[in-house]
């Protein structure tokens, strides 16, 4: 079947079984391996993209469930300014060892602080909790986010301070 | 790398759509919401449908959470983060956001249903627990219209239900009662995981007696999610540890569960007695403005 979404931004068309899973159409067909693959169960949280503005696992849901709609992968968070907050985050506080776990991580950070820009670690923790990492032991995963968030008030706070 | 068995997909474009699909497909047809329980079971080849009838479109038919003077109405399509996250809801019947926040994990709960997890009607499902304690009732339309089953007969046991072909699941009507509140609790092994065991209560006081008590266990048995001799013996007490004591142990009389990864038989059973005392005494206490 043919199955038309917009990804990142861009409208794309492709030819697909019914049965791919959209963790494989956006790797195998489209060649967005940004998003890992993991566990292929729903459990590891490593495949997680987002569907209309909302984390999803991608390894179960179906690419043509996604026909219609906006997917955004990690691919899609650096933009025309630069790495995004949440990227820069990982950078700075080590929120990464081996690398596995880390696109899925960071698209529901960046889904957490835009629903809520300054979470507290308890929050954070239940946002990532159906995410699986085993480097870090999450303290710097949960650090990298706190310092995107606070980056983000700051440059919020700037903004507004800033003369007209 | 596990990937379903080939299917044809369909999307439906409302409920009658839907339903005149199924009844043309027959048994091989099945309905896709979340997809959190469908997809991968297909993926393990458990399931093997031919046809795939894909109903997240249908957000304004089956989408929504209603309340009248009397009865919270709540669409099939109802995500379990749209239960957690209603406040209106968690203030009639506490026991969804008890529940709602140890189903599986918030990425899950974005896309897991009301009606998926009914439909699936796995023995370890919570949500068909807390619909049975709080004493709902399943819409079910077929071509022929709406019919209307209560949550004790819609669970049929494992993995089975009164929905048959040509039928879906739309609504989940729950009856809202004065002085009454309800409460759940879960033992897991770790965030997201299905339960060790869990238990479910819902009650309604007169003055200062139980009128009315329901207590639904999860994962320690079949058919389970509404356990009858519980609320034979709660109707018409007063509320006391004593009360409690003898109630969780015909939970634990009732529980039937197998020694698996999650827990010893032993253990579980244990559990279905203490998380009944738990859930008894937080929906009280709810109930009667101490909590």
């Amino acid at each position: 079947m043919e199955i038309s979404m917009n990804i990142n931004g861009d409208d794309v068309t492709m030819e697909a079984e019914p049965r791919t899973l959209l963790v494989h159409f956006l790797r195998d067909h489209l060649g967005l391996t940004g998003t890992h693959w993991g566990c292929d169960t729903s459990n590891c949280g490593t495949c997680v993209v987002w569907v209309d503005e909302e984390p999803v696992k991608s390894c179960t849901h179906l690419a043509a469930m996604a026909g219609g709609h906006r997917v955004k992968t990690v691919e899609g968070l650096e933009t025309a300014d630069g790495l995004d907050p949440v990227q820069e985050g990982f950078i700075q506080c080590h929120g990464l060892q081996c690398g596995y776990c880390t696109p899925g991580m960071m698209m529901t950070a960046r889904a957490l602080l835009d629903k809520d820009p300054d979470p507290s670690e308890e929050v954070i923790r239940e946002a990532i909790s159906g995410q699986i990492c085993r480097c870090t032991g999450y303290s710097t995963i949960i650090r990298s986010i706190q310092w995107a968030a606070s980056k983000e008030r700051e440059t919020a706070v700037s903004l507004e301070g800033s003369p007209a | 790398m596990q990937v379903p068995a080939p299917f044809e997909y369909e999307r439906a474009t409302s409920v009658d759509h839907a339903i005149a699909l199924m009844e043309r497909l027959g048994d091989e047809a099945r309905v896709v919401a979340g997809g959190h329980s469908l997809i991968p079971m297909m993926k393990l080849r458990l399931a093997m449908p031919e046809y795939l009838i894909d109903i997240n479109d249908l957000t304004e038919e089956l989408q929504y959470i209603r309340f009248t003077e009397d009865e919270v109405r709540i669409g099939a399509l109802t995500r379990h983060q749209q239960l957690l996250e209603s406040d209106e809801l968690a203030a009639v019947f506490p026991i969804f956001r008890d529940a709602e926040k140890v189903i599986a994990d918030p990425v899950v709960r974005n896309r897991g249903t009301l009606g998926g997890s009914l439909c699936q009607a796995d023995p370890s499902e919570d949500l068909s627990a807390v619909c049975d304690a709080l004493n709902a009732s399943c819409v079910i339309r077929n071509t022929g219209g709406d019919r209307v089953v209560e949550m004790h007969d819609f669970h049929r046991g494992p993995y089975e239900t009164a929905v048959i072909e040509g039928e879906m699941l739309t609504e989940v009507r729950i009856p809202i009662r004065p002085n009454s509140s309800s409460a759940y609790h879960k033992v897991e092994r770790r965030a997201g995981d299905w339960a060790v065991a869990s238990a479910g209560a819902a009650v309604t006081m007169d003055g200062s007696v139980i009128a009315d008590g329901r207590v639904g266990l999860c994962a320690v048995g079949p058919n389970l999610t509404n356990v009858q001799p519980i609320s034979d013996a709660l109707r018409g007490q007063a509320p006391s540890e004593e009360l409690y004591a003898t109630v969780g142990q015909i939970a634990a009389d009732n529980a039937n569960p197998a020694t698996d990864t999650r827990g010893t038989a032993a253990y579980k059973t244990h559990l279905a007695k203490e998380l009944t005392v738990r859930s008894l005494r937080k929906a009280v206490e709810r109930a009667t403005g101490q909590a």
